[in-house]
């Protein structure tokens, strides 16, 4: 295998810098609709994938040594596709393929999956306006079948020998058990992130947090790893008090990305202990054991071992159920309940959410979000209102 | 002097089709009342053919609540929904189903049975969500057949492909899963025969339907899509597998060969033959086709056929020999063929627009169904790349009727024709010159 080599940084100036110097460079990298840390590795003769939300396995790319690059939207003016959607549709999708049309953003390949209606859909738009592969990963809606494992080997397999084809670089099963070591030592420092914001939230902002997560979709994944441990290592020296303030779940982020101005808003009344955010680079919830057969080994994990998005119709996953185990799990004194405008899937699950928290008494706050929207004054002043009843109850 | 409406022949199928989809609402509504439950599938692979095995009434909740936005009765139900915390911008089927199934299955046609047992295919997400609210109303058991679909557009693999093999053993798996769970919720055992009989009238009915679609060939067209095909789609999909749903077919085939024997056509005037991407408008059906039949814009054909009908347009014939990998293999080409008619219409387009000799293309997005929708807009610009066809773009819903503007949509309309009539004329000048 011939990967490329990753030695030279693809976002510059935050090793060996203090924790806000890095915390302000990673949302200026984050909030640059350049792309830069991409650009960077494209510069270096890289390749990039680009998979649509919420959950690919990326240690099929990063094994061939592509960059898996996470299209997640972005708060920009829709103006190259606005002739290519219509009405009633989530912003995500068309931001997306704005980025590309845009060229802010060059991909060797896209890939995206039969989550929900409007993503299934962007295969096909996608593939009429690029000539590059445009692909379904069909991941299995049916994962209660005895089979469904065997099918998304071989699924995986078939999008593996696509992923060959682009790079130019096979995927030896000693290059994807190298990379499932990587994302397990990336997903192991998220869970280490977590554990901050669940035990200390008030050592890093809801904002912060969300900003050092969804980085590592836009950059390799070895800088991410370092660049998390040395936050986490300088985290624990960061001097901040504890706060009154509440602590919440946010619910409503497995797809469509609130605007980073509306987490900082909620950060500012409420530690948002967990959450669903970048849901997909978290999905595989333990280390994934390699073993003979890395590719089985991963399509096991994405259905024995992952977490839950109201994306993923599992029988032995009701959402519901997960929603209350992540909020008693977070100790949460209440829950956000969100979804972007216009999707299905997170629209329909705010109903049953709401229902469940009110049969198990816990407060919860509900809204709809979109990536653009710019204003939250009105948003704040009812949070605070929320926020005070549960503080003064 | 008698006309050709006065023959026995003329509109038959309507009226028989009529009469048929009565008699299901009028049994789904004995068997609510005597307390039987029912098996709610969808459209696209509703696998009615092994449901019939067990002889459970089959509920089609897409049609009983399109049903609701033809008799005017949706507003009501859809507040009902919204007012439960359902959000305006979601399906509207799901609902107006909702609100059916906490009034206790009424519907303005009938009581419904309860949903006892439900099959979710993954060929409309919303499916798999509309599943999950009966499960959690009404503990209802859930089915989820996962049916693989088409990668990219152009690489659909067929039998004898290692990949299409791979699929099908998962669908059969999945097939013989669904039978184990329905002897065990029924205490019935799966009979292969009855399965047998069972396809052998799904294949006389999938071979007489596909040769009415292409009867539409002909000049004048026999039927048109949205307003007859509307209705014989019903029975496609409630009499699928059975005695009446074969011979209905064989004898709407009749009277459409009949029609091009005696050169009839289904409107009088036709002047513009149009395909239609999309799903109806079902809160003003009948004024929603006036408008383009008033100027002589008949459907000759439509993406709606293809997917609503659950890829029984393609006439495919199960192998008796072996019917459940038969029924395997023939229900992951139909349903594959359901997703590729709603995410790549302009194939089917491209693949028939010379042989129907259509003139223009109406794309009608809704905000009820991203599935059909979402990719209208860009498949419209891909369309108008590749031909000189001229298209519409028509926004409304198909139950909503907040979101359905009459004015705007005939002034659209209007415009079209007017553009389309001179570009006739522009062509008939030059031709003649």
């Amino acid at each position: 295998m011939t990967a490329v080599e990753t030695t030279k940084d693809t976002l510059e100036g935050w090793r060996g810098e203090s924790l806000e110097q890095v915390l302000w460079l990673c949302r200026e990298v984050l909030e640059d609709e350049n792309w830069p840390t991409v650009k960077a590795w494209r510069d270096g003769g890289g390749k990039v994938l680009g998979h649509f939300q919420v959950y690919f396995p990326e240690e099929f790319a990063h094994a061939a040594g592509m960059l898996p690059l996470k299209i997640a939207g972005a708060p920009v003016e829709p103006r190259l596709t606005d002739s290519r959607f219509g009405s009633y549709l989530c912003s995500i999708l068309k931001t997306s393929l704005e980025q590309a049309l845009s060229e802010r953003v060059v991909l060797d390949m896209f890939v995206t999956h039969p989550i929900c209606d409007a993503s299934r859909n962007l295969g096909a738009i996608w593939g009429r306006n690029y000539d590059y592969p445009c692909q379904i990963l069909y991941l299995p809606q049916n994962p209660n079948s005895s089979h469904s494992k065997q099918y998304l080997t071989e699924e995986y397999q078939r999008i593996i020998e696509l992923i060959e084809e682009v790079s130019g670089n096979e995927i030896t099963d000693e290059a994807l058990s190298n990379s499932i070591a990587l994302f397990n030592e990336n997903r192991k420092l998220l869970r280490d992130l977590y554990r901050v914001k669940l035990e200390t939230p008030w050592k890093i902002t809801a904002d912060e947090a969300y900003t050092l997560v969804r980085l590592g979709g836009m950059m390799p994944r070895e800088e991410h790893n370092e660049l998390l441990i040395q936050v986490l290592n300088s985290i624990d020296e960061r001097p901040t008090r504890k706060q009154d303030r509440i602590r919440v779940v946010f619910e409503g982020g497995f797809c469509e990305q609130p605007p980073l101005d509306l987490i900082r808003t909620i950060g500012r009344s409420c530690y948002v202990v967990d959450d669903d955010f970048f849901i997909g680079l978290r999905w595989i919830l333990e280390d994934v054991v390699a073993g003979d057969d890395p590719v089985a080994a991963l399509a096991t994990a994405y259905i024995d071992s992952s977490s839950y998005s109201p994306v993923q119709h599992d029988l032995n996953k009701p959402k519901e159920k997960m929603l209350l185990e992540r909020v008693n799990r977070a100790n949460a004194d209440a829950v956000i309940i969100t979804a972007a405008k216009m999707c299905e899937p997170g629209l329909e699950e705010q109903v049953t959410y709401i229902h469940t928290l009110e049969e198990a008494d816990i407060p919860f706050f509900v809204s709809e979000f979109e990536e653009n929207m710019t204003t939250f004054d009105h948003l704040e002043i009812q949070l605070e209102t929320f926020v005070e009843n549960i503080l003064f109850d | 002097m008698s006309s050709v409406k006065d023959n026995e022949m003329w509109r038959r199928g309507n009226r028989e089709g009529s009469a048929l989809f009565k008699k299901w609402f009028e049994g789904l509504d004995k068997a609510a009342n005597e307390g039987q439950w029912g098996a709610y599938v969808f459209v696209m692979g509703s696998l009615a053919e092994i449901l019939q095995n067990f002889d459970l009434p089959i509920v089609f909740p897409e049609i009983t609540s399109l049903q609701t936005a033809v008799r005017h009765k949706a507003p009501e139900l859809l507040n009902e929904a919204e007012d439960h915390g359902y959000s305006p911008d979601i399906c509207g089927y799901v609902k107006a189903d909702y609100a059916v199934q906490v009034r206790g299955g009424q519907h303005p046609q009938g009581r419904l049975p309860t949903p006892g047992f439900a099959v979710l295919t993954n060929a409309c997400n919303t499916y798999l969500k509309w599943g999950e609210i009966w499960e959690r109303i009404l503990d209802t058991p859930l089915f989820t057949l996962d049916v693989p679909g088409t990668r990219s557009v152009g690489t659909q693999c067929w039998p004898g492909d290692e990949q299409f093999e791979r699929e099908k053993r998962y669908v059969r798996i999945q097939l013989e899963e669904m039978i184990a769970q329905c002897e065990e919720l029924t205490g019935k055992k799966f009979d292969m025969d009855k399965l047998h009989q069972t396809l052998t009238y799904s294949n006389r009915m999938s071979a007489a339907w596909k040769e009415i679609i292409e009867l539409n060939k002909n000049n004048p067209a026999v039927f048109n899509a949205i307003s007859d095909g509307t209705a014989y789609l019903g029975v496609n999909n409630v009499w699928r597998g059975t005695k009446e749903g074969a011979e209905y077919f064989e004898r709407l085939l009749e009277e459409k060969q009949w029609m091009v024997d005696e050169g009839v056509g289904a409107h009088d005037n036709e002047k513009h033959r149009l395909a239609f991407i999309g799903v109806p408008c079902y809160p003003i059906f009948r004024e929603f086709t006036e408008l383009f039949t008033d100027w002589g814009g008949v459907f000759v054909t439509s993406t709606y056929m293809w997917f609503a009908s659950g890829g029984n347009n393609l006439g495919f014939q199960y192998n008796l020999e072996d019917p459940l990998d038969s029924l395997a293999e023939v229900t992951l080409i139909h349903v594959r063929d359901s997703m590729d008619s709603m995410f790549h219409p302009e194939q089917i387009v491209y693949s028939c627009m010379d042989e129907f000799g259509i003139d223009g293309v109406v794309y009608h997005p809704i905000k009820s169904c991203r599935t059909t929708s979402t990719g209208m807009a860009d498949n419209r610009r891909a369309l108008m790349e590749e031909t000189d066809l001229p298209s519409l773009f028509i926004e409304s819903d198909m139950m909503d009727k907040r979101v359905v503007s009459v004015a705007q949509m005939k002034n659209r309309i209007d415009a079209f024709f007017e553009g389309m009539e001179m570009r006739k004329a522009a062509r008939l000048q030059e031709a003649t010159q």
